[in-house]
């Protein structure tokens, strides 16, 4: 494996590895602190077991994303040491401000995971809020530092030297918003479907099961809360590519022509040599309105750009489709978990429902995985776009297939280990 | 008034100070653990786990602070460190990601005898690597031998000479011997039991010892390991009585283990450490990256960094009381054995 692949699988493993526990660092103590307040207010002790509860399983998971968030930290310089010479100072304000987000989130941790009987309960309380105030702000601003990747600002450039460096200015970036809000409600959506799919599980087995319509409910409502709001966020970001990264969006949408009321594709096989796609769905001038506004507008084409300066274009595509597509269905479970919820005026426990819900249990999280390869590669061949290549930016350090198989190995351990461990969890009870 | 450069490099310091005195004691709660013996194993082993369920998470973040200053302010040295020392800086983060995960795995594993004992072994070696190649780490960057170009950045290393040497393993294994002196320390005081008490004071006295010799065996290494460090360390003006200071001080830090005066031991074994660090600090001012990098010649512009100390100091202010709050919980006087896990 030549070097630059190896040192971009390794960044691609680590990523795809970290951000489904930082995810539910971000999300978890939103279903906490909500649990351990409606314990707080009605004295009903099946909320306080189901904060314990959940408490657990998330501290299993807070351990592995705080040290793989580690690795990820390091291995900006390991694999790409010309980048961070370059940007290191540029995004230092979002990552300084991640490292003080950070800090709080893992100070309140301990005090919330192992503090139920030494604070009072208000203060056990505010130490659950500091975790999700603290996990959500890291996850922005880490975000910020990607965003400056996609739409870099803030600086000019003399000799190859980037100079007169306005560290507000890069990381208010037009990418920070809509990527950030994205991301953050991706996370709660991808956190909620998760849980309320392991609950539903249990209550087709059990509906009257209080303790897991108390989970239920609350994992779905948030769940279908944030599936609801996504799509809002999905057409900012949209519209921040159509003008900022026109070629990300031409990959995404398999567009390669450009075009005036251009559609949306579903599906499709972009076919790269020839530079069409075939055996889409089109739904005509969809993606011109979408980004515009406007059923006529322009919309840039992939043979706008030389191929060099391409990314990808089948691999962004199919997973934006993925993406979408768990998008859409997280978003019908919603809206029918509201419409039966209003229905019954009751939790919605139908047993199709149920099985619905059951389904979508990993949907949110392959919606990120999905997501995060539209944006990362849909950036490609540029690390910082149109400014420095990926491949300018990979250390001279050989054998790089050497670590990256390691970290391979290391984290397809943890993954096993996990998935035991919360089997152990969700069942140990049961 | 000092270049804002400076203040930076202060800050990294006294992070690298806390970051000794917790997350390296909780290395050395690792390295106990492996060497937990006799009829009280399983309970050495007990109070360790108690001794840092709560707090190891918030300690490791002033590791994270120090990366993110290094590449905030002084990106070439960050960049030329990641790149000459990829090899032993990789191998620590395996050691971060082990120690971590194995010590939550243990807890929330099936807690047969074979399964814990399992996960206790990853744990302690695991918590063994990581000071170490913290150590080599920063005893490859002293030594000298990582010649960078500060125009370019571009680095001249054959990726292993720099820190596979002795002085760097040197340093890792007296870095390993401080992070075994702070918790054989602390520990002392994460139990009410006379017994368990005498094991950790027996294990502190024999690593102070070992500390001592450490120290001795780096500072002769370093003649022809680290030449402009044992400089610093050996002509300047403030140099004997400061080496004087540190000694009696650890001299001291012995007399009270020995004599059982533990809360004493507590303060002084950590004043120690931190004498240690400021020593090789300003041996190594104002070399980020011996011989080449400075501090001054590496760092960026005003506008980036006056950010970062304002963020730095609005960090300190919400972070100090939190951390020192989060202590007050977990280790103030009486709530050593009242449960924890809820």
């Amino acid at each position: 494996m030549e070097n630059l692949l190896a040192a971009r699988a390794q960044m691609a493993m680590s990523l795809a590895f970290h951000i489904i526990f930082a995810s539910i660092g971000i999300a978890m103590p939103l279903l906490m602190v909500i649990a351990e307040g409606l314990w707080l207010k009605t004295k009903d002790e099946t909320y306080l077991t189901l904060a314990k509860r959940w408490s657990k399983g998330t501290a299993i998971m807070f351990a592995v994303g705080a040290v793989s968030g580690t690795v990820l930290s390091f291995e900006l310089g390991l694999l790409w040491p010309t980048f961070m010479a370059y940007a290191g100072p540029i995004i230092g304000m979002p990552f300084s401000l991640e490292g003080l987000a950070f800090f709080i989130e893992a100070i309140f941790l301990g005090i919330y995971l192992y503090g139920w009987n030494r604070v009072p309960k208000t203060v056990h309380w505010f130490a659950g809020m500091m975790v999700l105030l603290g996990g959500m702000l890291s996850g922005i601003f880490v975000v910020t530092a990607n965003a400056w990747m996609n739409t870099p600002t803030g600086f000019q450039i003399e000799a190859g030297k980037a100079i007169n460096i306005d560290p507000v200015a890069a990381m208010l970036n037009p990418s920070s918003f809509s990527q950030a809000l994205h991301m953050t409600i991706a996370a709660f959506l991808a956190v909620g479907f998760a849980v309320a799919g392991i609950h539903a599980y249990f209550l087709r087995r059990d509906p009257h099961n209080a303790f897991h319509r108390k989970a239920f409910a609350i994992a779905l409502s948030v769940g279908g809360f944030f599936a609801i709001l996504q799509p809002i966020s999905g057409d900012i970001s949209a519209k921040r590519l159509a003008k900022h990264q026109p070629v990300k969006l031409a990959a995404m949408e398999a567009q390669w022509e450009t075009e005036r009321g251009a559609p949306i594709r579903i599906g499709g096989i972009p076919d790269e040599d020839n530079e069409v796609t075939r055996y889409a769905i089109e739904i005509p001038k969809a993606l011109s309105f979408l980004t515009h506004f406007d059923i006529n507008a322009e919309i840039k084409g992939l043979k706008e750009f030389p191929p060099e300066d391409r990314p990808p274009v089948a691999i962004v595509h199919y997973a934006f489709q993925i993406m979408v597509g768990c998008g859409f269905v997280m978003i019908i479970a919603g809206i029918i978990g509201g419409w039966l919820t209003w229905r019954r005026k009751g939790l919605p426990i139908n047993s199709w429902y149920l099985r619905f819900i059951t389904f979508c249990t990993p949907l949110g999280f392959i919606a990120i995985e999905a997501g995060w390869t539209v944006t990362e590669v849909g950036r490609q061949p540029w690390v910082i776009y149109n400014i420095m290549r990926t491949a300018d930016a990979v250390t001279p350090m050989p054998h790089l297939i050497v670590p990256f198989i390691g970290f391979t190995v290391l984290y397809i351990f943890l993954s096993i280990i996990v998935v035991i461990l919360l089997r152990r969890q969700i069942f140990i009870y049961e | 008034m000092f270049n804002l450069e400076y203040w930076i490099a202060g800050v990294m310091l006294i992070s690298l100070i806390v970051y000794m005195l917790t997350g390296g004691a909780d290395f050395g709660g690792g390295i106990w653990d492996l060497f937990a013996t006799g009829r009280r194993a399983k309970d050495q082993r007990e109070i360790i786990t108690h001794a840092l369920a709560p707090i190891w998470e918030a300690n490791h973040v002033w590791l994270i602070v120090i990366v993110v200053l290094l590449f905030v302010a002084f990106p070439v040295a960050f960049a030329t460190i990641g790149t000459a020392l990829h090899i032993p800086l990789t191998l620590m983060l395996f050691g971060i990601v082990l120690r971590g995960t194995a010590f939550v795995f243990r807890t929330y594993d099936d807690q047969s005898e074979t399964t814990h004992l399992r996960w206790s072994r990853l744990f302690a070696i695991a918590s063994i690597i990581t000071p170490i190649m913290l150590g080599v780490t920063l005893g490859a960057v002293a030594s000298g031998t990582i010649h960078a170009n500060v125009e370019t950045g571009i680095v001249e290393t054959d990726f292993i000479s720099s820190w596979f040497a002795l002085f760097p393993f040197a340093i890792g294994v007296f870095t390993l011997t401080l992070c075994a002196l702070l918790a054989a320390v602390y520990l002392t005081l994460e139990t009410d039991n006379p017994e368990l008490q005498e094991d950790f004071r027996l294990r502190a006295l024999i690593t102070a010892i070992c500390v001592g010799i450490m120290a001795g065996v780096s500072f002769l290494l370093s003649a022809e390991g680290a030449p402009s460090i044992r400089k610093g360390l050996g002509n300047s003006i403030w140099s004997m009585p400061f080496h004087l200071l540190t000694g009696a001080v650890a001299i001291w830090a012995i007399w009270a283990i020995w004599k059982r005066h533990y809360p004493l031991a507590r303060v002084l074994v950590p004043i120690q450490v931190t004498l240690i660090i400021f020593g090789w600090g300003f041996a190594q001012f104002p070399y980020i990256v011996t011989p080449n990098l400075t501090f001054s010649n590496t760092a960026v512009s005003n506008s980036v960094l006056r950010p970062v100390l304002i963020i730095v100091v609005i960090g300190a202010v919400i972070v100090v009381p939190a951390f020192w709050y989060l202590y007050a919980v977990f280790k103030g006087r009486d709530d050593r054995d009242s449960d924890t896990t809820g």
